[in-house]
């Protein structure tokens, strides 16, 4: 019986001339194949004797085993290395941009409103609304501003041609109103704030004619003028994520609250007027039937804009009616 | 209201510094908004005395004085025309620092120079000057100036509540810091005037409601033409009040001491006796500021025999007003109410020191001693002989007592202050009380017109206290949580839609151009607003569509390509009682739908966008109908539909306007009402099918201007049971398909619940939807 071994050598060489798959399995059968140097090899094992036999066999099957070794080794680094190539050629440039929608985002007086409402709503108030053009009974009268006060000059308060009827319409110059129509509708205990647009005849750097207030009142049996500074020291400090944050009141007067103060906040060293306040006046509770023997209440209105102003560090309050995009786009988040 | 600091504390010098007394007033109310020293800090400046004034050798504008500044006489040169030998003047001596110069010792045009003399501008107490400040013969030579002409001062503006009338003057003010800060008060000593004069004025009271207190006295031979003493000069003038001529002065002096106005008429230009009444309507008068009012019967005039010749408590008239060549004057000192003040004024387009006091109410109280202070201060600055008091008097304001519960302030307040703390405020504010058992019972001074009712003690007792002093306290309440509908969503959740969809909110006015009211919403009679801050926000909006566009114009001016905006807020319409307010949600796309980029083709916004971004805001299907809309071009405008409520449009801005709003490509708009997106449902689970569902396309050819949603409605009325959806999925026009014609294919899906559907039940089903599209629509299979 012929040596073999020296097929090993050759197959490996054979095969590691294949670069594909298709020319591997043509090289296979030169060994392999049906008439396959091999193949013949132990077709040729029945010419031996039966002692001859199983050495012979044996032989063959350590040289076959060696063969198809090499061959599937050769295989797997021709699928590897076909499989790095599409891979490589499916490399892509990660760093481009991706497939993107324009992001939209929120007014940055409904960012600050939002946040407001979520504040309050946290300690269990409701929100509440009302509408813009509002009778001169619910903007002045109900809030036991009289007939001959300043604030109803057409100066100050936008009046509205009503034309059928001889009420008087005006654009509500505060949120206050709100309060009564809530009061009206509801028993105490009351805990809403109300936030809405207002107006008034006034533009110029610093004043628009149409504005942001948020009202809060509070009507309930035990609720006092301290409970007022707490609430409103809780929000301001809570809103602009200041603990060192102080609230001053400076008595003030407006004829729906008594007492009634003027709210400063503590910022940069000095103090900054935030809105009015003060206990409800036992006028609006009694134009609303609330037994103000058994109940009080606070209220206090606080400027929308102001407030976004000086969290987002808007110096100019004109940006918030030009709806400019470069400005707006800064709010998203 | 602006006052000099150093009149205040002629009444009342509490320890308390510039700074503090500022601070103190502030925080009891009295709100000081500004505070202006009234010069600025200089040193080193005296009185001084022009000894010898000699030309400059040369310079022909220059002189070389010899100064006496006390003690040491100087070399001054001095370029004021009026430095002249004799002259005291103010003079900075070498070291002095004025506004923007320090005084040094140096060579004017050779000749040596060891100080300045200063006019009034260079001390900075006026705003021009004619040459060196004259100073008086009298006026003692060395004195620091500051100390002579009283320069540290200050000048404090009060922005006063309209309820605190009466801190409208110097005493009224003093007296609040009395009741702040316990110091004694001095009050100008009150005296009556020795009568010397024969002369008596009668007056009759006919108004006596709207003038319970009427006090009037002659004084003849008066100087009219005296100077003013420097001293009331200067108070006036550092309190806002410009001099004019002694008796004006005068009577503005008693006005802002005492908080009282007076008039001086000239007594021999008054004919007759004086009436106080109501104007007859048509009355004419020619004012002090030179204008002629026409009089209404409510407005209250004092009068002689020829008729009016003051408007009470407002002005007085031109005719009777004291001149240079008043010999005699009458002077009138009365309380006209409130009530009859109110709006008076206003309505004449005047506002005076007078009416803006009367109107809120003077201390009735401190008539008669004002027209004492008035005339002493007359006698010794004009001279003159005072003749009897006419006094006249009727029902004053009552000053009913108000009860204050002791518990009840300390319920309201949420503080601590005890029984006797609260009885001394009441004594300092000069408020008398009796207290029994914890309960106050409390008259108001005549000075005070805000104390009628618990409260407004409460609020004084407060202020005195200190709102600083009450605590920050949260209220101890009862929890119970708030209701949470779950079938409402949140307008958050609306906005969040819209973001989430790649819109930017803006804000718009909600009054705008009737134009665009006309153009956009066909509306020519918009809800008018009778005082427009300008004419094109003169009109309420009945739709957002006009501030969006606005919006994106002001954008595309600014290399803008491209928007998708929206707002949520009210529109106006009229109602039949009163007006009708919708929260309205309006959108608008314009460009291209993707930011330009590298990894999609441009493609610009279309209807079909538009609607998807409209459906995503409702959990229940909506209907669009083909409806027309003046904003909208006629062949891409639809109703939108949710159930049988018409609530909104949507559709393509019309050429006309896309073209009047220079807009180069299309824009696209979309107006919903809020609340039909707001409402959902709660989920119900149904059942899950264990069968599967049945799939069938139909492709079938229509008319051109068919509507695909009429054909699915068709279906739908038809309420076969197995039928779980109709869904169009594609169009096509071209070959095979007949001109006007278009393909329109459609999902059926198909499902029972209970078994497996058998081809001959689908078949069924898709015969009946096939008949009825054929004789609806001339429908045919393709």
């Amino acid at each position: 019986m012929a040596d073999l071994n020296h097929l090993i050598a050759e197959a490996e060489l054979d095969f590691a001339a294949c670069h594909d798959i298709p020319a591997l399995e043509n090289a296979k059968a030169k060994y392999l194949g049906k008439s396959g140097a091999l193949t013949d090899a132990l077709k040729g094992l029945g010419k031996l004797t039966a002692e001859e036999r199983p050495a012979a066999g044996a032989a063959i099957n350590v040289v076959k085993q060696a063969v198809e070794n090499a061959l599937n080794g050769r295989r797997d680094s021709i699928l590897a290395a076909a499989q790095a190539k599409q891979l490589a050629s499916e490399t892509i440039d990660v760093t481009l941009p991706a497939r993107a929608q324009s992001a939209g985002g929120l007014h940055p007086v409904t960012l600050t409103l939002r946040r407001v409402e979520e504040l309050f709503h946290s300690i269990g108030f409701s929100v509440a609304d009302g509408p813009e053009i509002e009778t001169d009974f619910y903007n002045f009268t109900a809030l036991n501003i009289p007939d001959n006060h300043p604030a109803r000059a057409m100066h100050d308060t936008f009046y509205v041609d009503s034309g059928q009827d001889s009420m008087e319409y005006v654009l509500r110059t505060h949120t206050s109103p709100v309060q009564v129509h809530y009061m009206e509708n509801n028993t105490p205990p009351l805990k809403i704030i109300a936030p809405g647009r207002v107006y008034r005849v006034d533009s110029d750097a610093t004043h628009s004619p149409m504005f942001h207030q948020v009202e809060g009142l509070w009507v309930d049996e035990q609720i006092s003028f301290a409970n007022l500074k707490g609430v409103v020291q809780d929000f301001l400090q809570k809103f602009f994520e200041r603990d060192d944050l102080t609230v001053r009141f400076r008595p003030s007067f407006f004829p729906f609250t008594e007492p009634s103060a003027e709210m400063d906040m503590s910022w940069n060293g000095g103090w900054l007027e935030i809105g009015g306040c003060g206990m409800v006046h036992p006028e609006v509770l009694k134009h609303v039937n609330i037994d103000s023997n058994k109940y009080r209440g606070f209220a206090f209105g606080l400027g929308v804009e102001r407030l976004a102003m000086l969290r987002y560090g808007v110096n100019d309050l004109r940006h918030f009616f030009n709806n400019d995009l470069r400005f707006l786009q800064q709010f998203i988040k | 209201m602006q006052f000099s600091e150093q009149w205040l504390r002629s009444m009342v010098n509490p320890a308390l510094d510039t700074a503090q007394l500022g601070h103190a007033l502030t925080m009891a109310g009295l709100e000081v908004e500004e505070l202006t020293p009234v010069a600025p800090a200089f040193q080193r400046i005296v009185v001084a005395e022009i000894v010898e004034a000699a030309r400059h050798p040369d310079a022909d504008r220059l002189q070389v004085c010899k100064v006496n500044v006390g003690g040491e006489v100087l070399q001054i040169v001095c370029g004021a025309p009026n430095a002249r030998a004799g002259l005291k003047a103010p003079c900075a001596l070498v070291g002095a620092e004025l506004p923007g110069i320090n005084i040094k010792q140096a060579k004017v045009r050779g000749v040596e120079s060891f100080g300045m003399m200063c006019s009034a501008k260079e001390l900075g107490i006026a705003t021009e000057a004619n040459g060196i400040l004259e100073l008086p013969v009298d006026a003692p030579v060395g004195q620091d100036i500051r100390e002579y002409l009283d320069l540290n001062d200050y000048t404090y503006t009060l922005k006063l509540t309209p309820n605190r009338a009466d801190c409208l003057s110097i005493l009224g003010i003093a007296r609040d810091v009395v009741a702040m800060t316990g110091t004694p008060i001095t009050t100008p000593a009150i005296q009556s005037a020795a009568i010397t004069s024969q002369q008596v004025k009668t007056v009759e009271l006919q108004a006596k409601d709207a003038c319970p207190a009427y006090y009037g006295r002659a004084i003849e031979g008066v100087n009219a033409q005296a100077k003013t003493p420097d001293w009331m000069v200067r108070r006036l003038e550092r309190s806002g009040i410009r001099s004019i001529s002694a008796l004006v002065d005068i009577t503005n002096y008693v006005l802002l001491e005492l908080g009282q106005p007076m008039h001086a008429f000239d007594l021999n230009l008054l004919q007759g006796d004086i009436q106080v009444r109501f104007a007859q309507a048509g009355e004419q008068l020619a004012l002090l500021n030179d204008t002629e009012v026409t009089l209404k019967a409510d407005d209250l005039v004092i009068a002689d025999d020829n008729g009016p010749v003051a408007l009470a408590g407002v002005m007085g008239g031109r005719p009777t007003s004291v001149t240079d060549a008043t010999q005699a004057i009458f002077l009138e000192s009365a309380f006209f109410t409130p009530d009859v003040m109110a709006g008076k004024a206003r309505r004449l387009g005047l506002s005076t020191d007078s009416s803006y006091r009367f109107e809120r109410g003077v201390d009735f109280g401190n008539t008669l001693n004002a027209l004492e202070r008035a005339t002493a201060l007359v006698l010794e600055i004009c001279g003159g002989q005072a003749g009897t008091v006419t006094a006249l008097t009727a029902q004053l304001p009552a000053r009913k007592q108000v009860t204050l519960r002791h518990s009840y302030l300390l319920s309201i307040l949420g503080i601590e202050i005890s029984l006797a703390q609260v009885g001394q405020l009441l004594t300092q504010l000069g408020f008398a009380y009796t207290e029994t058992d914890g309960v106050f019972e409390v008259s108001a001074p005549t000075f005070r017109f805000d104390i009628a009712r618990e409260e407004d003690l409460i609020e004084e007792v407060a202020r005195l206290h200190g709102y600083e002093h009450i605590p920050a306290l949260t209220p101890v309440a009862p929890q119970s949580m708030l209701l949470a509908p779950e079938a409402t969503r949140s307008k958050h959740w609306l906005r969040d839609v819209m973001v989430n969809q790649g819109y930017q909110e803006v804000v718009t006015y909600s009054f705008v151009d009737a134009c665009w009211e006309r153009d956009l919403y066909g509306n020519g009679q918009p809800i008018t607003l009778k005082n427009p801050i300008a004419s094109n926000l003169s009109v309420m909006r009945s739709g957002l569509w006009g501030g969006l566009l606005d919006a994106l114009d002001y954008n595309l001016k600014r290399q803008q390509s491209r928007a998708m905006l929206f707002e949520l807020g009210a529109r106006f319409e009229k109602g039949t009682q009163g007006f009708v307010e919708t929260l309205t949600l309006s959108g608008l796309v314009y460009g291209s739908v993707q930011p330009e980029q590298w990894a999609a083709e441009t493609r610009v916004f279309d209807f079909y966008d538009a609607k998807a971004h409209v459906e995503a805001l409702f959990a229940q299907p909506v209907r669009f109908v083909v409806e027309q809309h003046p904003a909208l071009h006629p062949g891409q405008s639809a109703r939108i539909y949710l159930g049988d409520k018409a609530i909104g449009w949507l559709g393509k801005l019309h050429p006309q306007w896309q073209q009047q709003y220079g807009l180069t490509s299309a824009c696209y708009l979309f107006e919903l009402d809020a609340d039909a997106a707001l409402a959902t449902q709660v989920p119900a689970y149904a059942e899950v099918s264990k069968f599967l569902p049945v799939r069938r396309d139909l492709a079938v050819i229509v008319d051109q201007n068919t509507s695909a949603q009429t054909m699915i409605d068709a279906i739908i009325s038809e309420q076969i049971p197995q039928l779980q959806m109709v869904k169009l999925f594609d169009v096509y026009h071209g070959k095979g398909v007949p001109e006007n014609k278009k393909s329109l294919a459609f999902l059926v899906l198909m499902q029972d619940t209970c078994k497996t559907m058998v081809d001959e039940e689908v078949d069924t089903i898709v015969a009946r939807i096939l008949n009825n599209w054929s004789s609806n629509f001339a429908a045919s299979l393709r």
